[in-house]
């Protein structure tokens, strides 16, 4: 039974919404009887009105849905609780009505014209004021959501910068720069250059739907460059581009998780270091006849976890695990541009290490 | 005041920096040796005894906090008194925090004269009361190198769980209830199998997995014991060593063989469990 709070200012200010509606229903009614009086004919209409909308306000929590917007059965729970809202509240604010106006003679069950018509202002009036409350309340919960969709998309936003820009990246970077100042000015300033560009490209790669496959390899360069200051002489790296494949465009950030990867899991736990080789190739690759791009990035690191190894551990928070958020971000990307035409592998290599793949058929590139 | 020095640092140029700093703020302090990953940090701290080690937190291989818990095991507490454990940290505010909660030392990266001067002063003050401890006439060999040592276990204690706090703060959040069931799959990788908790006698750390076992049985998870350990009830579990977390109330006794080392033996398991310096106040006698 899920818990449910009423907020009773709400409730109060519908009932006195309630409240008016009575007062001019009961001014109808003496405009259509005026020999019943205004007083008697208020007398009824606050008492079935104060029932009607009491069953329906009431009964509504119960029934309706924990992820309900607006606080309201789904439907015909929600006309059977009208319906029958409308129905006790005639019946017994009219029979309470007797008993007090009416010395105690029913009006209820006479089958008369003005019976008739009692009951037909009831439900009409049951139903306008049912519809009036129940659009209210939808509308300003679809307000909330909307809103909270939209706070949800900017903190995703924000975390996926936080991720890009790396705070222990940049802090130890930084690090090292300030040491390089000292030791090694125009070193220093080599470095500054780099990480300027670097994060230059990291901001403003966020949002380009593409971009020429250059750009990305020279973000890589300055990337490799800073964890090269960082890591001397355990990372060594290579970056291959042919000048035909300078332009085609790729998506952003494709290339960077998984050298992000290589140099984390595979090189950095390794005591001596590795090499890592980033690789552009066009030609007709897997014996298809179509003209594809492949991207390889090939490091001799550690390697991936062996195939029978048991699975792996979930992540927590701020843990990069292999596999964790790059390489499924890598794998969404492609998808969304290429659909199921470009493929991803992560492999190991004869020789130790890791080799990952993209392979993107170049039409669409 | 002179005392000898091991830097552990993997970024060569903070390796360098962190030379500097210190042959600018104690020239007297002789560095030893400086290395660039946790087993070759064991290996030179063990041959050269050094009075301090600067210990980087993230290494290859082994890291910082895997060092200072294999040394505080091996090291030979007659030939030499525990050094001055200090951790070198990078960004990672929770490391900065537990740290600060603990009003431990640091150095953090890159290093900053004025805090390392406070650190220096610190490691300076703990060296010149271990000197007055040892050269006092009322220093008997026995009762006075165990209580200094106590005390230096106690404090590695404290700079270890802080620095541990790194990985652990992440994995469990605030007040969140302990783990029941460990997820385990078996070798196919098809199957996952529930294991309780309650059912646990201890796990143990064995390169890249973690042995879960039962009174029966025997599964592997990869959960790394420090993500793990934040997640369990920490009365009901207790590390007693780098690599071995034990259920406390399924030991059944605890000895101690002729070299002097601590282990205990589990109800339902045959297997002695060896137990770390560090954790030996777990079982002093009442």
């Amino acid at each position: 039974m899920t818990a449910f709070s009423i907020d009773w200012r709400q409730v109060l200010r519908h009932y006195l919404q309630v409240v008016a509606f009575c007062f001019a229903i009961a001014a109808i009614n003496t405009a259509i009887w005026p020999d019943k009086g205004y007083g008697r004919q208020l007398g009824y209409s606050l008492l079935i009105g104060s029932l009607v909308w009491g069953v329906i306000e009431f009964g509504r929590y119960p029934l309706r849905r924990p992820d309900d917007p607006g606080g309201w059965p789904q439907g015909w729970r929600r006309v059977a609780l009208t319906a029958a809202g409308i129905v006790l509240g005639f019946a017994v604010g009219s029979t309470l009505g007797d008993m007090l106006f009416n010395d105690g003679n029913a009006t209820l069950m006479r089958i008369d014209r003005e019976s008739r018509v009692g009951w037909l202002i009831t439900v009409a009036a049951g139903i306008a004021g049912s519809y009036f409350f129940y659009s209210r309340g939808h509308r300003a919960a679809l307000a909330a959501r909307v809103s909270a969709a939209e706070r949800d998309a900017s903190e995703a936003r924000l975390k996926l910068l936080e991720s890009q820009l790396e705070p222990h990246m940049l802090f130890n970077t930084l690090a090292n720069l300030r040491v390089l100042i000292g030791l090694d000015p125009a070193r220093a300033v080599a470095m500054l250059d780099r990480l300027d560009n670097y994060l230059r490209a990291t901001l403003a790669g966020a949002r380009a739907l593409l971009h020429p496959l250059e750009a990305e390899f020279e973000r890589l360069g300055d990337y490799l460059a800073l964890m090269e200051v960082r890591m001397g002489d355990r990372l060594r790296y290579s970056l291959e581009l042919p000048p035909e494949a300078r332009r085609l465009q790729i998506p952003p950030l494709l290339l960077q998780p998984l050298v992000e990867n290589s140099i984390r899991h595979g090189l950095e736990p390794k005591v001596e270091g590795g090499e890592i080789q980033v690789r552009a190739t066009i030609g007709a690759t897997d014996g298809s006849t179509k003209p594809a791009l492949l991207l390889e990035v090939l490091d001799t690191g550690i390697g991936l976890p062996a195939a029978d190894a048991p699975a792996p551990a979930p992540l927590a928070a701020g843990d990069a695990a292999p596999g964790g958020f790059g390489l499924t971000h890598v794998q969404e990307r492609l998808a969304t541009v290429y659909g199921s035409a470009a493929r991803f592998t992560l492999r190991p290599r004869p020789g130790g290490g890791t080799a990952a793949q993209i392979h993107i058929p170049l039409e669409n590139a | 005041m002179n005392a000898t020095a091991l830097i552990a640092e993997d970024e060569p140029l903070l390796a360098q920096a962190l030379r500097m700093e210190l042959q600018a703020a104690w020239p007297d302090l002789q560095v030893l040796a400086t290395v660039a990953d946790g087993h070759s940090a064991v290996r030179e701290a063990l041959a050269r005894l050094p009075q301090v080690l600067f210990l980087d937190i993230r290494m290859p291989g082994l890291d910082g906090l895997g060092a200072a818990m294999e040394l505080a095991d091996r090291w030979p507490v007659d030939e030499a008194p525990m050094p001055q454990l200090v951790f070198v940290t990078a960004y990672d505010e929770y490391a900065v925090r537990a740290f600060e909660a603990q009003a431990i030392d640091y150095v953090r990266k890159p290093v900053q004269p004025e805090r390392l001067r406070k650190t220096i002063a610190r490691v300076q003050q703990a060296l010149g009361n271990q000197a007055v401890q040892q050269a006092s006439p009322a220093h008997t060999p026995t009762p006075g190198a165990d209580a200094s040592l106590e005390h230096m276990l106690a404090q590695w204690r404290r700079v270890i769980d802080a620095a541990g706090a790194t990985g652990g703060a992440q994995a469990a959040a605030p007040g969140s209830p302990p783990l029941k069931f460990i997820a385990a799959s078996d070798a196919g990788g098809q199957t996952v199998r529930m294991v309780p908790v309650a059912d646990v006698l201890y796990f143990e750390a064995a390169d890249k997995y973690v042995r879960v076992l039962t009174a029966t049985q025997e599964h592997l998870i990869r959960t790394p014991l420090k993500q793990l350990l934040p997640q369990l009830d920490p009365q009901a579990f207790w590390q007693v060593h780098r690599a071995v977390v034990v259920r406390s109330d399924a030991i059944e006794v605890v000895q101690r063989d002729e070299s002097g080392r601590l282990f205990l033996r589990l109800r339902g398991r045959p297997e002695k469990l060896t137990v770390s310096r560090l954790y030996a106040h777990l079982f002093k006698a009442m």
